[in-house]
């Protein structure tokens, strides 16, 4: 599949090719595309069973084993196939942080990670932390200073928000730590910038550093 | 995303027999992003080979006084590590200015220093990109490019290099080193891994198929004030619009290096003699041959502003 | 029941539970992930397929051919619903733009494939091996262009696109002091954290579709609309929407695939939006261009005012109002509004938080601070000075197409008192709080370090608008009150107040009540959207509440109209039954709507605010930091003071991106917003956002409704951007007029870096 325009003018677009390019653009000639330029081409690409592998961690403290396409990411290994679906998918692309889980103790983006990358790792989702009966005290607290709105991206400030104290905790630095060599200390600019990879739309940002503050003052 | 084959490599020559085995295999080990283009079939591989479980995760001294970096440290973890901190601040500034948290603790430092380039043509496979496949045009050229290069730029690509990584091992004279399938290692300076785009734009780095990089090495320290000055449009999260990485010592003296301005961390050596000389001066000479668009030419006088402001705060923290 | 004249004291006005800072309700869901959202329904069908939705690659044309004989050789392909083997397709009331575009191509990323397969691996992949041959068509893609060629709107939502007082032209012309700039204000995406999803399940010829969105009752009409289908065979239920903000008020691409997925693939089929179809694929709020003239004497009164607006949709969309607050917001005896709209072949444009007033203010409020400078007055005072109680532009509104429009021939009252108005009060009440009085009004002199400090006030205006709600009341023999209404909660908090109305009007404790929402299966309410949804959902529930209490003091013999319900309790006099034993075995049911007569005619209803911005700017790279944030608002009654503040601070939030950051950025050659994920249109994210401060003067406004609340949603989000705009120009001496202002707009005429 190639775009007949280049076919035209297949190489180092020179001004004159680019203006070639802009008048085929507007006028009515044909345009292949599929989803898209620069995959390989259609009849390349001979139907294939997914390969699928066997994996085997923990999720939440209990053990689970699957057999897995490779293509399943974390993310979806934990809402499609185990039904643990309080870990969200806002943008499948690391961008937004609604997906955060925890592996080990850290935390990651679980929609940029394949499950069958995770052979033996421990991993902890919202649904790990707390229940509507028995929360955790960060849920708690993002209930009590009003830290959600739609509470789509909550789950994954929640758990962004618990690794987060650990790693101040373990001496990381960041962006804003003024000095490298110091333990970070436990500022609102410190929670923020840490906390900049979980997007909230709704903008509760405030709200979620009232409740993160209140909870940094009792583990610190 | 193409169904592919999966395995997992249990050391540096398991993994480079696996690749010499399967051509069109990609490693992974971070992921962040190598899986967001291949769910976009931007990146296709038929096999992947897993190597987070070849042990390339520390980092140690070397005799001569530096450092070498595994190349599976996580990118917080090499913020984090006390070495780095005390004696190569400008790398752990450059590696917590980058993306979140979340991504930090999974990105790797070879695969920080093999991304690719955020440009939204080369992401988008229904618009034309030189990049992705090669011959089919640039989408930036005469399109949004305010993000784009500034230099180092060709008629086929004016894609940035999106690290800031790599921006600041570039001013620490890093040196890459890696295995090939045939088991050969070979180490490259960091100058010359990230190539310009010329006519080949979708050739970025120097590396061989298969081949596998194992590790950083930093020399000895230089000292100085380590400054990572990182602009964006937002606080965090963000590609640099403009970064500057800069060593700079107490005579004046010192190292400045660029990103977000080309298709590879942006250093010219010989300019840096004019440093002393002040930003204007030595601005012009890093950036002498530049093509900016209209879109994005702000980002010449913005790198003058910011090294202007980096020499300044180099000079007040000495007093 | 009707509402038709202004409130008297009612049961709301006990205020045990309604006006008292309370956590939501749905807050033990939402913090541990137990909430459910539309695409992860495991539990409502069994044997649920996945879609895939393959967007167009070119922004107006034709697809020639497409070939799906790979995809459909795919392994685990069930179906591939494409315009094609549709079937016949209507086009919604309340969409632009087909939802299923083919053989025409109507917009970038118009969905023209849906791919079901067993899994989504399968299906995302197979979607990759569709092949098309699009035969494109030249297209408008630049507002700036297309605004030559615009023509007047039809009148709709904003009312109609032109509007005079006096002789404006006579009067700028001799106005001792003129102003006139333009202002432009750039497409920008609602990108709410859910993507829009669905699964749908038919069952024989009846559809459910588990969906997120605003309004359901448009979306059951439409839905049956595009599939030629009684509305009765529709249902639709969205118990909890991942964002809206105007995003999801109608019908879109997930719900109607999904539809037809599942109807071919003769199974449940979930389908989601991928992230980076969303920008081109749904609606935006559309760019605008915007031209603003002040006349006014030397003393600071303004004589005349022009507003005029240029936006740009597809072929029968409709325009940005981006002069609406302008016809109400000052005084001023000569006048004029003109809106124009221009064809353009972009994604379709419709409703963004606070549509009109958004981008309205953000030129007016910018346009008010370079008057009062070239007046020599304080903003502040300047604004105070022409203030005024009576609406002073209030053009005749035709016969509106909209479909919740009520009688047609309305009395037309053309300058109504407003129902409240304490615009003054705000100003006062922020600048004591802000420290206004420590502003140097002069630009360009505050600096801490590397900051240019700059401090920046505007207005905040929005229109309060009252829609018919209904809902459904039951109380059982444990004394449990459960409510139904096909409302939504986009995040806003609609849960937790109408738990707050029944509990207040019952006289039971919050946790007493079950609401039940978002199912079209119950009552129709107002749906969420226009920050209506507040006062208006819960007006509902009064009027069912009150149908409830009636029949409960007529089943235990009291009389209704000295009824006191309170503690579980119903009393009168001596006697004291408890609430739960009217309920009976078989327990009461109560249904009723709120209607509203010609009040909102009568008078203007209005919400009105202050917006305080302290900035640093940062003197060599111009990167705008926002330090400090005060909303001051009159909106009526605050129902829960708790989640209203979160609204206004998210609104607060949002504008601050448009001010800072948020631009769709357009291709003109090719007709497509070009950053169209998370990363390329950056929004604000923790680091950007300081700690936020509101404050809610007292108020209550019986002309509105039972509750006298009004609506604060879009309000907080009306003037912030332009508050952030003038406090960089307190902090620079630059001014900008194109947002959002990045710092390359700032850089080159920032002072010489030492």
């Amino acid at each position: 599949m190639h775009n007949p325009e280049n076919a035209e003018s297949p190489r180092g677009a020179t001004d004159l090719t680019r203006r070639e390019f802009l008048i085929a653009g507007t006028a009515t000639v044909a345009l292949t595309g599929c989803m898209g330029l620069g995959t390989k081409s259609a009849t390349e690409m001979k139907p294939q069973q997914a390969a699928a592998t066997r994996v085997s961690f923990h999720v939440n403290g209990k053990p689970c084993q699957l057999e897995l396409d490779n293509r399943t990411t974390l993310l979806d290994a934990l809402r499609e196939r185990l039904h643990l679906t309080g870990s969200k998918k806002g943008c499948d692309q690391g961008q937004c942080g609604a997906c955060t889980v925890m592996v080990g103790d850290r935390r990651v983006v679980s929609c940029l990670t394949l499950a069958v990358m995770h052979e033996g790792s421990l991993i902890t989702t919202i649904e790990g932390l707390g229940t509507p009966e028995h929360l955790h005290p960060m849920q708690t607290a993002f209930v009590k200073h009003d830290g959600y709105q739609c509470g789509y991206c909550t789950p994954g400030q929640i758990c962004s928000a618990v690794a987060m104290l650990r790693e101040i905790k373990a001496g990381m630095p960041s962006h804003v730590t003024s000095d490298l060599t110091a333990q970070p200390k436990l500022t609102a600019d410190e929670l923020r910038e840490r906390m900049s990879g979980n997007i909230c739309r709704c903008g509760a940002y405030s709200n979620i550093a009232e409740a993160i503050t209140e909870i940094a003052g009792r583990t610190a | 995303m193409r169904p592919f084959t999966f395995e997992r490599a249990k050391t540096p020559a398991d993994a480079a027999a696996a690749a010499a085995r399967h051509p069109d295999a990609k490693f992974i080990a971070g992921g962040t992003n190598l899986l967001d283009l291949m769910k976009l079939q931007i990146e296709t591989p038929a096999h992947l080979i897993d190597v987070n479980g070849l042990g390339l995760e520390k980092i140690e001294a070397t005799q001569e006084g530096g450092l070498r970096i595994g190349a599976l440290v996580r990118n917080a973890d090499l913020a984090a590590h006390h070495r780095v901190r005390r004696d190569y601040g400008v790398l752990s500034r450059a590696l917590v200015a980058g993306a979140s948290g979340q991504l930090r603790n999974m990105a790797t430092t070879a695969g920080n220093l093999l991304q690719r380039t955020r440009c939204p043509y080369f992401y988008d496979t229904n618009q034309p990109c030189n990049k992705r496949l090669p011959g089919s045009g640039c989408g930036a050229i005469g399109g949004f490019s305010r993000p784009h290069a500034v230099i180092g730029v060709s008629d086929a690509c004016i894609a940035t290099h999106p690290s800031d990584m790599a921006v600041a091992m570039r001013v620490l004279d890093a040196t890459v080193e890696t295995i090939n399938p045939d088991g050969s290692a070979r180490k490259i300076p960091i100058a010359k891994l990230h190539c310009l785009p010329g006519d080949t734009p979708h050739i970025e780095t120097v590396l061989m198929p298969g081949e596998l990089i194992t590790g950083v090495t930093l020399p000895k320290p230089v000292g100085g004030k380590h400054i990572y000055h990182k602009v964006r449009d937002r606080s965090s999260f963000a590609f640099a619009l403009v970064s500057v990485a800069a060593i700079v010592q107490p005579d004046g003296t010192g190292r400045v290096a660029l990103g977000g301005v080309a298709p590879k961390p942006w250093r010219v050596e010989e300019a840096e003699a004019e440093l002393p000389r002040g930003a204007k001066v030595f601005t012009a000479r890093l950036l002498a041959g530049a093509r900016p668009t209209p879109e994005n030419a702000f980002k010449l006088r913005l790198v003058e502003r910011i090294v202007a402001s980096v020499l300044a705060e180099a000079k007040g923290a000495q007093v | 029941m009707k509402f038709d004249m202004p409130a008297t004291t009612n049961p709301i006005d006990q205020l045990k539970v309604i006006g008292k800072a309370t956590e939501r309700i749905d807050g033990p869901l939402k913090t541990t992930g137990t909430a459910p959202y539309a695409y992860e329904r495991h539990d409502v069908a069994v044997n649920q397929a996945y879609g895939y939705i393959v967007g167009a690659a070119v922004a107006k044309g034709r697809i020639e051919s497409m070939d799906l004989t790979a995809a459909k050789a795919a392994p685990g392909v069930i179906a591939i619903v494409t315009a094609e083997n549709a079937g016949q397709l209507d086009k919604g009331n309340l969409n632009t733009a087909k939802l299923l575009g083919g053989p025409a191509v109507d917009h970038y990323h118009q969905a023209i494939a849906l791919v079901v397969a067993e899994t989504f691996e399968q299906a995302r992949s197979a979607a990759h091996l569709i092949h098309v041959d699009y035969e494109r068509a030249k297209g408008a893609f630049d507002l700036a262009i297309a605004k030559n060629s615009s023509t007047p709107p039809k009148p709709g939502f904003g009312g109609p696109p032109d509007s005079a007082v006096g002789d404006f032209v006579g009067a700028f012309e001799s106005a001792p002091f003129q102003f006139d700039a333009t202002y432009t204000t750039p497409d920008q995406s609602h990108a709410m954290m859910e993507p829009h999803a669905s699964i749908a399940a038919w069952n024989g010829d009846k559809l459910t579709v588990w969906t997120s969105n605003q309004m359901i009752a448009w979306s059951v009409g439409d839905m049956a609309k595009t599939l030629g289908i009684p509305k009765e065979n529709v249902r639709l239920i969205s118990p909890y929407v991942g964002g809206g903000f105007g995003g999801k008020l109608f019908l879109r691409a997930d719900a109607l695939l999904a539809a037809l997925g599942a109807r071919a693939a003769n199974r449940p089929v979930k389908v989601a939006l991928q992230r980076a179809l969303m920008m081109n694929n749904t609606t935006h709020r559309p760019a605008t261009i915007q031209r603003l003239r002040l006349g006014a004497t030397k003393e600071g009164k303004l004589t005349a005012i022009a507003h005029e607006s240029w936006s740009g949709d597809l072929p029968g969309g409709s325009p940005e109002t981006a002069v609406s607050q302008t016809r109400l917001l000052y005084a001023g005896a000569n006048r004029m509004t003109a809106m124009r709209l221009a064809v353009l072949d972009l994604p379709e444009g419709n409703a963004m938080r606070a549509p009109g007033e958004a981008p309205g203010m953000m030129a007016l409020e910018i346009a008010m601070d370079e008057m009062a400078e070239k007046l020599g007055l304080d903003p502040i005072e300047f604004r105070i000075l022409n203030d005024t109680q009576v609406a002073p532009d209030n053009p005749a509104k035709p016969p509106s197409s909209d479909p919740q429009s009520k009688a047609p021939e309305e009395k037309h009252y053309p300058h109504p008192p407003f129902s409240q108005r304490r615009l003054t009060e705000c100003f006062r009440t922020g600048a004591e709080r802000f420290g206004w009085n420590k502003r140097n009004p002069v630009p360009g002199k505050s600096r801490e370090g590397h900051w240019l400090m700059g401090i920046g006030v505007a207005a905040a205006f929005r229109n309060n608008l009252v829609m018919k709600s209904a809902a459904r009341v039951r109380l059982d023999n444990k004394g449990v009150v459960t409510v139904e209404t096909d409302m939504t909660d986009i995040g806003t908090g609609s849960y937790t107040i109408i738990a707050q109305t029944a509990a207040e009007m019952m006289g039971v404790a919050l946790h007493q009540v079950v609401v039940r929402l978002g199912d079209s299966d119950f009552p129709v309410s107002c749906g969420s959207g226009g920050q209506w949804g507040g006062n208006s959902s819960t007006s509902g529930v009064y009027a069912a509440c009150m149908k409830l209490r009636e029949a409960v003091a007529q089943k235990l013999g009291f009389d209704s109209t000295k009824a006191v319900f309170a503690d579980g309790q119903v009393r009168d006099g001596g006697r004291s039954t408890p609430l739960a034993q009217a309920a009976g075995e078989s327990g009461l049911v109560m249904e009723d709507a709120m209607e509203y007569g010609d009040l909102d005619k009568k008078y203007q209803q209005s919400t009105f605010g202050a917006h305080f911005v302290e900035v640093a700017v940062h003197a060599s790279t111009g990167e705008t930091r926002v330090r400090r944030m005060l909303a001051v608002c009159a909106a009526g009654r605050i129902l829960n003071p708790k989640s209203a503040r979160s609204q206004v601070i998210g609104a607060m939030t949002m504008g601050m991106g448009a001010a800072l950051m948020e631009e769709l950025t357009v291709d003109k050659r090719h007709g497509f917003f070009v950053n169209h994920d998370l990363a390329g249109y950056e929004v604000p994210v923790h680091a950007d956002v300081p700690h936020q401060e509101v404050i809610f003067l007292d108020e209550t406004d019986p002309i509105s409704s039972p509750m006298k609340a009004k609506g604060v949603g879009e309000l907080g989000i009306c003037g912030v951007a332009a508050a952030i705009a003038n406090a960089i120009y307190n902090a620079t001496g630059v001014r900008v007029r194109d947002y959002p202002i990045t710092l390359d707009k700032l850089i080159d005429r920032l002072p010489e870096v030492a």
